[in-house]
């Protein structure tokens, strides 16, 4: 096979790994605040149904997890789901599991700024929705920067596990090629581009940590 | 009672079976600058954090003014609701000791930020705000910098610009110079004396006792969670009563 027309189908195979990276982002970035919101929660049963969640997501493979999602709407309730499911499973379970190892790392950043700062904040007036926002959340940005670059650099790779769902990612797609080829070049290719694209991640963090290197405490 | 600034009858808090305040009653007039001493542990910082609403007060009733903030309902504070919370921290401000600056903010905007955000001044109102009082404080062209760029003296005054900028009926210090070396802690001071001369109701914390008898009219000296003794600035120092006041003070013969 000509070497331009495997790149066509390793890149073809990329897009719905951007794809699903980027909808895991989208979905978990924000419900991570949710759930580590909860985990907080001095509402003593939402913050033990937050650890339960916590607990199960990050101590199962998350292969498993996405088929118990695929699967799971027909041997549990008998549902067919049709042949789109798939991507929905996917993305769910991809949110739902990154969702709760940000939550984490959220709450690792906001359990280490100091009590001052609520304090200063309370005597000046400003409102508990205020404080966060404005006085909190920006300084846990700060702080949560590299453990945040690990996660999502991580999430790249992982997207790879979709194949278990017969998306036809990129690795998926490297695998039928080199099946077919009897070449582990398309591997090889397919690491290449990984790699790539976890280079750019770096390379967009470092951004973000220099612009907000104006301050430190 | 009329210029009662603040008014605290009876308070009194606990923390598990330790009683850090034992029914303390402190009036706080117009105009008063009133120094807080006494040992470690004794209740001081507490007492500022129960009138700074940072702790609740178990027993006992808290006013600002005529904004009655908690009241004594058979020995327990019951406390007003939000709005009244909200309307009693306008009366008053708090320094902290370790200035607690946001850090992620410019000089200006620590100042302008709860100016706008809170009390919804308009932003350029706000800025000239601020640069009035950074120029009295003696902090003009540090507006850009961030509080990590200035030395804690210097963060300190950012930060007792940022408490007056408020409009306060009256400021608390809770030890406002125990962070600072000697020098950064006359240049602070400075700034307090200043605020004394204008006679800025104020109510300073503070293990400087000579600084507390130069500038302050009334001190209350505080020991296991009571005044044990107080009166007019230069007699409490000079001439104490008790000897409680007496062994604390002498720890301090070389001041």
């Amino acid at each position: 096979m000509e070497f331009g027309v495997m790149m066509g189908i390793l890149l073809g195979g990329l897009q719905l790994t951007v794809a699903i990276f980027f909808i895991t982002l989208i979905g978990a970035l924000p419900l991570g605040v949710v759930v580590a919101l909860a985990r907080m929660s001095r509402f003593k049963p939402l913050s033990l149904v937050a650890r339960f969640y916590i607990s199960i997501l990050r101590g199962t493979p998350l292969m498993l997890q996405l088929m118990a999602i695929m699967f799971g709407p027909y041997y549990l309730f008998g549902l067919e789901m049709g042949a789109d499911w798939k991507f929905g499973a996917c993305a769910i379970g991809f949110i739902l599991n990154y969702a709760a190892y940000f939550a984490e790392i959220y709450r690792s950043g906001i359990q280490s700024i100091p009590r001052g700062q609520y304090e200063a904040a309370s005597v000046l007036g400003y409102t508990k929705a205020q404080t966060f926002m404005k006085i909190v959340l920006p300084q846990v940005i700060k702080r949560i920067l590299p453990a945040m670059g690990n996660e999502i650099i991580t999430l790249v790779k992982d997207t790879s596990l979709a194949f278990v769902l017969g998306i036809m990612e990129m690795f998926n797609a490297a695998k039928a090629l080199a099946a077919r080829e009897v070449s582990m070049v398309p591997y090889a290719i397919a690491a290449l581009i990984y790699w790539v694209f976890c280079l750019l991640i770096e390379f967009v963090m470092n951004k973000v940590e220099k612009k907000l290197d104006y301050y430190h405490d | 009672m009329t210029d009662a600034v603040v008014s605290l009858e009876s308070g009194k808090k606990s923390f598990g079976s330790n009683q850090v305040l034992k029914d303390i009653s402190l009036t706080v007039n117009k105009g008063d600058v009133l120094a807080i001493i006494g040992p470690s542990g004794g209740g001081k910082s507490t007492l500022l954090r129960c009138m700074t609403l940072l702790e609740t007060l178990d027993g006992g009733s808290l006013a600002y003014g005529d904004l009655a903030v908690a009241t004594d309902a058979g020995g327990r504070a019951v406390y007003g609701g939000k709005q009244v919370l909200a309307k009693a921290k306008e009366r008053f401000g708090l320094v902290f000791q370790n200035f607690n600056l946001f850090p992620h903010y410019t000089v200006m905007k620590n100042i302008t930020d709860p100016l706008i955000c809170v009390q919804k001044m308009p932003k350029e109102q706000a800025e000239a705000r601020a640069v009035e009082l950074l120029a009295k404080m003696g902090l003009s062209g540090k507006e850009a910098m961030v509080p990590c760029e200035l030395s804690g003296g210097q963060q300190q005054r950012v930060a007792i610009a940022r408490a007056l900028a408020m409009n306060p009926d009256v400021l608390f210090f809770d030890e406002p110079t125990s962070a600072l070396d000697p020098e950064l802690t006359r240049e602070v001071l400075k700034v307090i004396r200043d605020l004394a001369s204008e006679h800025m109701t104020m109510v300073i914390v503070t293990h400087e006792m000579s600084f507390a008898r130069d500038v302050a009219d009334r001190i209350i000296f505080m020991d296991g969670g009571v005044i044990v003794e107080e009166g007019p600035a230069e007699q409490l120092i000079n001439n104490p009563q008790h000897n409680r006041t007496k062994a604390f003070l002498s720890n301090y013969a070389n001041n």
